[in-house]
């Protein structure tokens, strides 16, 4: 089982457009990408319980419309909330990023600490508009999985309009720190927090959250896309000799954790 | 049937309420104390109280930031009634809806069954202004009556009405109309159609003895626009200099052409004849390109506008069968500090076209998933009350999978969204002079798009293509099913039944059915044993199907309502019956003169700083970073770049997803008005070079550099404007020669002028937009433009002395230009260069000024220079920074051409030229807005 590759369900909705960047990022860290459209997962031709990983990808599923994530989330309880359960109870990887983490967000699978599905939201950026810029990630969960004994801070894009964390009460962001959920965090080029400061944060997240996990740990949500920082090349400063590739690392650890299931 | 009427607000501060406070300010509402902005929902249906709830909670509003309120209307109890003013605006119906649409869905998902319709609005709560300015800040901000309307107070919600398909067909009797007669039903149907025109349609009528029906005269009307026939760029020019009459017969087969067919490059697949260019890119795949307008349309709906622009552009691609991997964008406006009151007629505010349009590119590139790499923003008087909106995009495909030949048999089919009566007579309309009623009479021109659509049909079409499903593609643009079709079956012949063709909503006349241009719809040949395979993927991926005929084989092209005939063509007429237009050109040969005021040397730093401050040339961030330039995961070279990624890009450099190897695709382009205003010639010679220079700039290779010319141009009746498209054309197939770089697609956009209710014309300066597409052999050489190591040499590329020449008129072209791209792209191929950055406005000082933007680095310029020759406008000339241990080999490569060391990149962040000292801090406050 440790050798054999493990296979990834990416779920394509209407208007998925990141899958093939994650497909990439997947295949170089040792993974066997399977696109998944939800009408074949709904057809019962694909089914979740045939993978090892779940990756809900980027995009603007249903075209944002009232509220990015909002009605893929909708799909999501509304045609397989069984399925994915039982594939979160079995502790196997699961990341949705950008959309996916909105959509995992409003879903309630996210932070999946029994509240209800409207304990906390990704909100439009605070400084008013869509943005796409390189950011720095610090890891901090060594509960969630992906994020686990990450070495090194993460440099990556944010290309997005609705990142911003907000939450009905602090003491459900207390018991996201105390569960030790919260998995990303924006912090400035230095390494030092970020402090709610734009750029370093560029949507005005509370505690500078650019990702949370489940309790358990399996489940990982982010905004920033480190899918696109898989290539030398892809780094803004790659010709001032800056490199690092630093997203791979992140999905290695999923990868690898779906191995040893 | 009841209709409910939901209210949501935020709990809490929001952005876009902010951002409308800002922009009403910005239009000289100074006294507004607060505004916000609510959503409104109407929905309707039968909905118990616990639905109701439901919706608001679960669908319409997010519980953590939003609140909700609803009632059943009318009703006379209002518990959201506000002590404010508040304007309502919603959209008129039949304008696209996506959002009511997907509610109506998603509450049959709910099982919420009795949910009918939906609509969709916004609520406007204002403080601080008078009943009047409210009125005046509606008009000019919060509504645009060709798609919504408004009202003080509660609006109603508005539905398609449900009428019967009507299916009438009119008889227009033109075999017995006179000359006077001919041109009055051309006015009123909007046709565009000179006499000579329609005498030809005249005579075609009388000869087969019958006239036309309305169906068959609006087919001829498009087909013979000159938006898809171009018949200025084909017609016979007396052209008239200096008191010497010529000939040009047709100036796009004798200058544009001609330049592509002189070079014969053999990597060049496609040139000028499909959707979009298409040139070799390695052992595997092709790339093609291609530059549309939407300037028309942009100009009244500027969000609609410039959404469906880009949406147009990506469905060329989609028709040449390749995956759509970039998208470019270059944008002229009028000034944004413009007096409101001083606008024409009917003229929206430069300030809420700009942000209207460039709020259309964002939405339609972000959502269907294709990154914005490369552009440019301008501001000229000139463009007020025509703005340019040039969009473009670059699609990547598997060597020789783009078939274009469809079979007797063939079925007709049309993929993705429904028709409506969208943007119907959009070819005529953008082929017109417009004017103050243009609003009003064109609304039906301008759409809304629905990205999300389109992306169903690239990821259908791709599929489709690689199992070889279709024999034939070809995109829905102006002219809708008539062009798309009547293009397809010019050659073989089709019969098409309008009754099957898919509608938005009832009640459409079938040359309505057939002329119109809603978006997001592809047509394709099928051979009828793939359909089911075809419908497969449309289902997997959410995508219409319909078979609306076939192709027959005799050439001829019939389309049916019901079984009855409404449309009975000879190809040979509706294609080849277009009388060509006889046109009469002047060249003007009063050169005027740039005025460059003397600079005293103590007036340099200040006027370096204005510079970089300045519209044109200071930081476009704002925009850049509001589109996605970084999904897919191919961007090498970004739009911004340096140290703090706040320094502008030659050129994008892009590594497709897929490709195997290091090979790269890069993006540049040249525009420049100010030289179009003074001598059209030289100034296609200039952004020619400026688009190759720019490639060239970040690793190019100079030998296979591929080039699109986009023209906008006034009224090419006039003689004088004629004479400067000629010259401009002319410009174009001389450059191309002196670099050996092919057009290999291009599109022009004429009778850019605006007749004010002032009786006077406003015309744009005619502008020449140049994009280059070319490869780099490896993306890891790639060069930006910043600074990278004190201690390293500069070096002027292209001219031994500083200036290279002072701007007394358009620059002309130094004759080494095509050798010196060649020596520096060895230097750039064996690593020899850190950065390098090319002279465009503003000269050397400008350029410099960015390269230490980028790095955070200074530069000290030795070689002496007045302070005007350090603004002073070249050709052909860049700045590159050398490391001394590799100064020796890139002088061996320059051997015999001009260069001169100009100076050093210095640790302390200072520019110092022309005995100046200007902080690098400075430079990025006035070029960045930012400290």
């Amino acid at each position: 089982m440790t050798n054999m590759k493990p296979a990834a369900l990416i779920l394509q909705a209407h208007g998925t457009n990141r899958d093939f960047d994650v497909a990439e990022a997947l295949t170089l860290t040792g993974a066997e990408p399977v696109f998944a459209p939800l009408n074949e997962l709904r057809a019962g031709k694909k089914n979740f319980s045939d993978y090892q990983m779940l990756v809900v990808p980027g995009g603007f599923s249903y075209a944002d419309a009232l509220g990015a994530g909002k009605l893929l989330a909708l799909d999501l309880n509304s045609y397989f909330a069984d399925q994915i359960n039982l594939f979160v109870q079995a502790g196997k990887p699961v990341v949705g990023i950008c959309n996916g983490f909105q959509a995992l967000v409003k879903s309630g699978i996210l932070p999946g600490n029994g509240e209800s599905s409207s304990a906390v939201t990704l909100t439009f950026n605070g400084q008013g508009h869509f943005e796409c810029r390189w950011v720095d990630l610090a890891p901090l969960s060594q509960t969630c999985l992906w994020t686990k004994a990450l070495a090194e801070n993460i440099t990556c894009p944010i290309a997005h309009g609705e990142g911003n964390f907000q939450a009905v009460s602090h003491s459900l962001l207390n018991v996201l720190s105390q569960n030790d959920q919260i998995a990303l965090a924006y912090i400035r080029p230095d390494g030092s927090p970020a402090s709610g400061e734009y750029p370093a944060n560029p949507n005005g997240s509370l505690l500078d959250i650019a990702g949370i996990c489940n309790p358990a740990g399996n489940v990982l949500g982010l905004m920033p896309h480190p899918e696109n920082h898989i290539h030398a090349w892809q780094h803004p400063r790659h010709t001032r000799g800056e490199q690092g590739n630093s997203g791979l690392a992140l999905f290695k650890n999923g990868v690898n954790y779906a191995k040893s299931l | 049937m009841p209709v409910y009427r939901f209210l949501v607000k935020f709990n809490q501060p929001d952005p876009r309420s902010a951002s409308y406070a800002a922009d009403a300010k910005a239009l000289g509402f100074q006294d507004i104390t607060a505004l916000a902005c609510q959503d409104i929902y109407f929905i309707e249906g039968q909905l118990s109280q616990h639905e109701c709830e439901q919706l608001a909670l679960k669908l319409l509003s997010d519980p953590v930031t939003q609140v909700a309120f609803w009632k059943i209307i009318p009703s006379d109890t209002d518990a959201t009634a506000p002590a404010s003013i508040f304007v309502e605006v919603s959209l008129r119906p039949g304008v696209t809806d996506p959002v009511a649409q997907e509610i109506v869905r998603a509450a049959h998902v709910l099982g919420f069954d009795g949910v009918q319709r939906a609509a969709t609005g916004q609520r406007f709560l204002i403080d601080g202004l008078a009943l009047s300015r409210v009125e005046k800040l509606a008009r000019q901000l919060l509504a645009n009556p060709v798609i919504q309307h408004w009202t003080i107070g509660e609006i109603a919600p508005s539905f398609p009405e449900e009428v019967q398909a009507s299916g009438e067909v009119e008889i227009i009797q033109l075999r017995t109309l006179t000359s006077e007669q001919l041109l009055d039903v051309s006015k009123d149907r909007r046709a565009a159609l000179d006499l000579a025109e329609m005498q030809a349609i005249q005579s075609y009528y009388r000869k087969i003895d019958r006239d036309p029906t309305d169906v068959e005269f609006e087919t001829i009307a498009q087909t013979w626009s000159e938006h898809c026939v171009h018949k200025t760029f084909k017609a016979r020019v007396e052209v008239e200099s200096n008191g010497q009459t010529s000939v040009v017969d047709s100036i796009i087969k004798t200058y544009l052409k001609a330049a592509t067919d002189k070079i014969n490059a053999p990597w060049v697949v496609s040139a000028f004849v499909d959707n979009a260019g298409i040139i070799e890119f390695d052992d595997e795949f092709e790339i093609s390109f291609k530059v549309e307008t939407h300037n028309h349309p942009s100009a009244i709906e500027p969000f609609g506008g410039a959404n469906t622009g880009v949406g147009g552009v990506i469905r060329d691609v989609l028709g040449v069968s390749a995956k759509p991997i970039a998208a470019t964008d270059i944008l002229c406006f009028g000034p944004q500090e413009m007096n409101p009151d001083s606008l024409p007629e009917g003229v929206l505010h430069p300030r809420r076209i700009q942000s209207g349009v460039i709020a259309g590119v964002q939405d339609y590139g972000n959502k269907i998933g294709i990154p914005t790499v490369n552009g440019a923003i301008l501001y000229d008087e000139g463009y007020t009350a025509n703005p340019l909106v040039f969009c473009g995009c670059v699609g990547i495909a598997p060597k020789g999978k783009h078939h274009k030949n469809p079979q007797a048999g063939d079925r007709v089919v049309v993929l993705g969204g429904r028709t409506g009566r969208d943007g119907l007579r959009g070819a005529t309309f953008s082929s017109m002079t417009m004017d103050a009623q243009t609003g009003e009479v064109s609304g039906a021109s301008v759409q809304i798009g629905d990205p999300i659509t389109e992306k169903g049909l690239i990821d259908v079409i791709t599929r489709a293509r690689d199992a070889g499903l279709y024999s034939d593609i070809t995109d829905c643009g102006a002219g809708g099913l008539s062009s798309a079709v009547g293009e397809m079956a010019s050659n073989i012949g089709a019969e098409i039944e309008l009754h099957h063709v898919r509608l938005k909503y009832p009640g459409l006349a079938p040359w309505e059915i057939w002329l119109s241009e809603a978006q997001e719809r592809m047509v394709l040949a099928v051979p009828p044993a793939h359909l089911p395979a075809l419908q497969a993927l449309c289902d997997t991926y959410n995508t219409e199907l319909t078979d609306i005929g076939r192709f027959t084989g005799d050439g001829k092209l019939v389309v049916r309502y019901d079984g009855k005939t409404v449309l009975e063509l000879e190809n040979e007429f509706l294609h080849e019956g277009i009388p060509q237009r006889q046109l009469k050109a002047v060249i003007s040969h009063s050169v005027p003169s740039i005025s460059l005021s003397p600079i005293a040397d103590d007036q340099l730093p200040g006027r370096l700083l204005q510079l970089l401050s300045s519209p044109n040339i200071a930081s476009k961030a704002a925009t850049i970073r509001i589109y996605d330039h970084e999904i897919q995961g191919g961007t090498v070279v970004k739009p911004l770049t340096g140290v703090n990624a706040d320094a502008p890009s030659d050129a994008a450099v892009l590594k497709p997803i897929g490709t195997k190897g290091r090979k790269g695709i890069v993006l540049s382009n040249g525009i420049n008005p100010g030289y179009g205003k003074q001598d059209a010639y030289k100034m296609a010679w200039a952004v020619v070079d400026e688009a190759i220079r720019n490639a060239v700039a970040v690793g190019a290779d100079p030998t296979r550099i591929a080039i699109l010319d986009n023209f906008c141009w006034g009224d090419p009746k006039r003689p004088e404007t004629m004479g400067t498209l000629v010259e401009a054309t002319r410009g174009c197939h001389d450059a191309a020669l002196y670099y050996r770089t092919p057009y290999i697609s291009g599109k022009d956009s004429l009778n850019n002028e605006y007749l004010g209710a002032d009786g006077q014309r406003h015309a744009i300066p005619p502008t020449l937009l140049i994009s280059a597409i070319g490869i780099i052999d490896d993306v890891s050489k790639a060069i930006t433009m910043d600074l990278k190591q004190p201690g390293n040499m500069v070096y002027l590329v292209g001219s031994e002395q500083l200036p290279a020449i002072l701007g007394q008129s358009v620059p002309g072209l130094p004759e080494t230009a095509p050798k010196v791209y060649r020596a520096l792209h060895q230097a750039i191929t064996r690593g020899l260069v850190r950065s390098c950055h090319d002279l465009c406005e503003g000269g050397l000082a400008v350029a410099a000024a960015e390269m230490c933007i980028g790095g955070r680095l200074g530069m000290e310029i030795s070689a002496a220079g007045s302070p005007a020759a350090c603004f002073a406008e070249t050709n052909g000339c860049l700045l590159a920074e050398i490391d001394p241990a590799a100064e020796a080999d890139f002088l061996t490569l320059f051997r015999g051409l001009p260069l001169a060391k100009i100076g050093v990149v210095t640790a302390e962040p200072v520019l110092k030229i022309s005995g100046e000292q200007i902080p690098v801090a400075d430079l990025v406050k006035a070029f960045t807005g930012q400290n």
